[in-house]
């Protein structure tokens, strides 16, 4: 474990995220919030150990996939911790597992709650709450990897544990190129997105909060209805870009690239899309008796069932009093989630499509034993590597639900709140069933079972693995 | 630069790490998943399963825009048909494989035709190493460029040299050899030398000249050439064939010792001046037999690396004074064969890799000019800049003693049809030829640039 170089890239970060907070400050300027001293005050205190940690040079270079794996933890784990701080200082949330918490959930684009009130935060907190979603969607290492000339090897080692998916790809044959890339599409969406909620009548500080949530799949709102205090307009557009921003980035890459007949053969895409509208159908109908029209009825199975499968979040109705069917579904799509590749969370489209097949193919086994099969996903060999791997995968994801289920009881709330708390929480939605439903927030749950949710967060939006290689003994010894 | 490279082996593989830590955009494609990913895990470049020949692969590989496109599979057909098609396909340059000794007449003929930029063998540029290495003393510097067409020989002016206090123009008339001295470094400061430029004590000096005539230049000023008579090389491969046809055409007897009947059958056919022995190389009766106490050169080529270094190392305790050459296939001994002082180590796929990043350079450095290629030389300091020469008014069909050229650029080579002409002062070049120019001066695009 070459330790000096992590130590390096870690006061890297918080470089970095010295510079994002000037953000909130420039908001607090503009609004004239006192606030924005707090955040000035962290932004320097950051920056200064960032660039004191970054001015002795590493000694070695050397980087394996473990030093990544370490380092993406480290990184996001030291972002929340850092990012938590003003919260505190400012008051608005006084205990720091609290403000934590809330940061977590920001940077991994959970969008879950604990605070009740959320309208009384003050106009500072609020962007940067909004801000880290936006940041945490893409990546922060990708964002640094685009900026920092971070030559050599150890590039690809960090892409591969902080972007999803089973299997990472890079666009172009280098990471760096790769990153600026993906922040290039990130950006053009964003911005059409705020252009369009400006044209819809909002005013540039909002439009810019609802346009970090909806392109980081995150699912803060600045208002306690969440997007039931906005227009109809507004919903449409915003159900729009949850819609595209679950898609994987590939997909606009061969856009860019003038391919459009390419992401027809993404068979992720196809299976994402299909899985929507099959959904919104059914959820359609069984509501169909709650609402004025078949079009109301619509607009919001498509807009829930689209804030849930891209783990976004938003809520337009409480769908708590909705009947069972459409409750199940929802819980099935938050575990599902969206595209790998994309700024959603959950175990992704693509694992249970080569998953689906790689259980076809033991069927065929069966009655075919000597049968020779490959599992073919986007017309390429899926090696036994990635099966595997996604296997390993699930395994671990189920290994982290149960143990946090069982910690969470120890509240006594009812199996529902708990078991759909962790869910929510593990694929990054936001919002879960009764205690901890839409209309809810997550204040209720004692110290304990809040660190659970924040280590959960953080562990579904890393992909679980790179913090239990963070856990795992070996990972840190000598040889 | 966007570069694609099919094949992953050794020398893709080494090609590939090299190119990416320069900072070009790699692209890998090779049947084998494992390979790829060897290469993918642990360098910044992109790798892509699927066969090199096929025209899908490829144009996902991005071969439309490519600037390079690198063929080093172990098919010669396959790198030459993955040429063609890339070239059909749009790729800018083409580098294939192809180490067939059966081939190498035909390259150079189908080179035109397929569009290649170059081809590598890493036999053949072995054996041309070696060669080397066993023509002169290490006194002596040896640089190629233009493609390893052209020599540049550095070596160090003493006190006792009947060069001492002459003036270039002189040289011709007292030392009666044909050489032209492009530059001499001098306190660390590189000058292209005229006419009336006397070299003194100190000078190191780089001059071109044909094979033969340079033998007669380091005779004639003292410098003793060390050159190995005879060349004991035990494994008959094809290496051994190219170093044994160098050797024996600048008369060197050569002995070969090799295992198998069937290649000493074909060796001694395509050899006929050449000495050759059926046995085993590391029978120590038969070396004795043959003579490794007194050959001057001892070379070990067999594809055992450990075999080699064993045999290398027994040769240095018989036969000190012998010069010594090893191949060896894999790097991981590299600082432990160093240690054992015994002589040159040759690695033919590091070697074939080398000349391939010195293209690129070349390329690289050549973009946006009429430059073919472009070589940095003593360190840098100088370059060799290799131009097709046009209709350039004032340039062509004039002897170049007329010509008024740049003080610090120099025309040390014209290459008519191929034919490689060291140039005096009667020289002409005519439309069409390729012309070697060194120069202090960087910057040079165009070969009109160095007329004053």
């Amino acid at each position: 474990m070459n330790k000096s170089i992590i130590r390096y890239i870690l006061s890297r970060v918080l470089q970095f995220e010295g510079v994002f907070m000037l953000l909130p400050c420039i908001v607090a300027l503009i609004y004239g919030e006192k606030h924005g001293l707090y955040f000035l005050a962290t932004a320097i205190v950051s920056f200064a150990l960032g660039t004191l940690g970054g001015l002795i040079k590493p000694k070695s270079t050397v980087f394996y996939a473990r030093e990544g794996f370490v380092t993406v933890s480290l990184s996001w784990i030291l972002l929340s911790l850092v990012g938590a701080i003003p919260f505190v200082l400012t008051g608005e949330i006084p205990n720091y597992v609290d403000a934590l918490f809330e940061t977590v959930s920001g940077f991994t684009t959970t969008g879950s709650t604990i605070l009740r009130d959320v309208e009384y935060l003050s106009k500072t907190s609020q962007f940067w709450r909004c801000f880290i979603i936006w940041i945490g969607g893409m990546g922060v290492l990708v964002f640094i990897m685009a900026i920092l000339p971070l030559s050599g090897s150890y590039n690809m080692h960090l892409m591969r544990a902080e972007s999803t998916g089973a299997d990472v790809g890079k666009l172009v044959p280098k990471v760096k190129n790769t990153a600026k890339l993906l922040y290039g599409m990130y950006i053009s969406i964003s911005c059409i997105l705020l252009i369009l909620l400006m044209i819809a009548g909002l005013d540039l500080y909002n439009a810019l909060l609802l346009m970090f949530s909806t392109v980081g799949t995150g699912g803060f709102c600045n208002v306690n209805a969440s997007l039931g205090g906005f227009s109809h307009t507004v919903q449409v557009i915003t159900i729009v870009f949850m819609i595209l921003c679950g898609i994987n980035f590939n997909a606009y890459f061969f856009l860019v690239m003038r391919k459009p007949k390419e992401i027809l053969k993404m068979e992720e895409v196809r299976y994402y899309l299909g899985m929507l509208f099959v959904s919104t159908a059914v959820i359609t109908w069984c509501i169909r008796g709650s609402f004025g029209s078949l079009y109301e009825a619509f607009h919001n199975a498509i807009f829930h069932a689209a804030s849930i499968v891209t783990t976004t979040g938003f809520a337009l109705t409480d769908y708590e009093v909705w009947p069972m069917l459409p409750k199940a579904i929802l819980i099935m799509l938050t575990v599902v989630g969206a595209c790998a590749g994309a700024t959603a969370g959950g175990i992704k489209v693509s694992r249970f499509v080569i998953l689906l097949k790689v259980l076809k193919r033991e069927l065929e086994k069966l009655t075919h034993p000597r049968s020779v099969k490959k599992v073919r996903f986007n017309g390429q060999t899926v090696s036994e590597d990635t099966v595997n791997s996604i296997i390993g995968f699930l395994i671990a994801y189920f290994f982290v639900l149960i143990i946090s289920f069982l910690i969470l009881s120890i509240n006594g709330f009812d199996f529902t709140t708990n078991i759909t708390a962790v869910l929510t929480t593990l694929s990054n939605v936001g919002p879960g069933l009764g205690g901890v439903g839409p209309a809810q927030n997550f204040a209720d749950y004692n110290m304990l079972s809040k660190s659970v949710l924040v280590i959960d967060m953080l562990a579904g939006r890393l992909e679980i693995l790179p913090i239990f290689v963070l856990l795992y003994a070996g990972t840190w010894k000598r040889n | 630069m966007k570069i694609i490279i099919v094949g992953c082996g050794n020398v893709g593989s080494t090609i590939a790490r090299q190119l990416s830590l320069e900072g070009h955009n790699i692209t890998l494609v090779d049947v084998s998943e494992a390979a790829v990913r060897n290469i993918t895990e642990g360098y910044d470049v992109m790798g892509m399963i699927g066969s090199g020949t096929s025209l899908s692969v490829l144009k996902e590989a991005g071969i439309t825009d490519a600037d390079l496109v690198i063929s080093v599979t172990d098919s010669d057909e396959r790198n030459l048909l993955c040429c063609l098609l890339a070239k059909k396909a749009g790729a800018k340059h083409t580098i294939a494989r192809v180490r067939n000794p059966e081939y190498k007449e035909d390259v150079n003929l189908l080179r035109n035709d397929l569009g290649l930029s170059m081809f590598v063998n890493p036999e053949f540029d072995a054996a041309a190493e070696i060669a080397r290495l066993l023509r002169f003393p290490t006194a002596i510097e040896i640089d190629t460029f233009a493609r390893g067409r052209v020599e540049l020989l550095k070596f160090l002016v003493t006190e006792d040299s009947p060069l001492c206090g002459l003036a270039l123009k002189d040289i011709p008339a007292k030392i009666e050899t044909k050489i032209l001295i492009c530059a001499v470094e001098r306190d660390s400061e590189v000058l292209i030398p005229r006419g009336d430029f006397e070299l003194w004590e100190g000078d190191k000096v780089s001059f071109v000249a044909t094979t033969k005539e340079a033998t007669r230049f380091f005779k004639k000023v003292g410098i003793n050439q060390g050159k190995a008579r005879t060349c004991m090389i035990v494994g008959g491969g094809d290496t051994a064939l190219y170093l044994a046809q160098k050797l024996i055409a600048s008369g060197v007897e050569v002995k070969i010792i090799d295992r198998s009947k069937a290649r000493c059958d074909e060796l001694a056919e395509m050899l006929p001046e050449a000495v050759i022995i059926r046995g085993d190389g590391q029978d120590k009766g038969l070396l004795s037999e043959e003579g490794i106490d007194r050959t001057e050169s001892f070379v070990t080529l067999t594809n055992f690396d450990e075999s080699n270094v064993m045999m290398s190392i027994y040769a240095k305790k018989i036969n000190p004074k012998a010069k010594l050459v090893t191949k060896v296939h894999r790097s991981t001994y590299d600082d432990i064969i160093d240690d054992m002082n015994i002589g040159s180590i040759i690695n033919p796929k590091l070697l074939a890799s080398e000349h391939v990043v010195k293209y690129v350079r070349s390329m690289q450095n050549t973009v946006g000019s009429n430059i073919e290629s472009l070589y940095k030389l003593n360190g840098g300091r100088i370059e060799a800049l290799e131009f097709k020469v046009k209709d350039v008014e004032g340039l062509i069909d004039t002897p170049l003693m007329n010509l008024k050229i740049k003080n610090n650029a120099l025309i040390c080579c014209i290459v008519h049809n191929g034919a490689i002409e060291i140039p005096g002062g009667g020289s002409v070049i005519k439309s069409g030829d390729m012309v070697i120019v060194v120069t202090t001066e960087s910057g040079l695009s165009d070969i009109s640039d160095i007329l004053d």
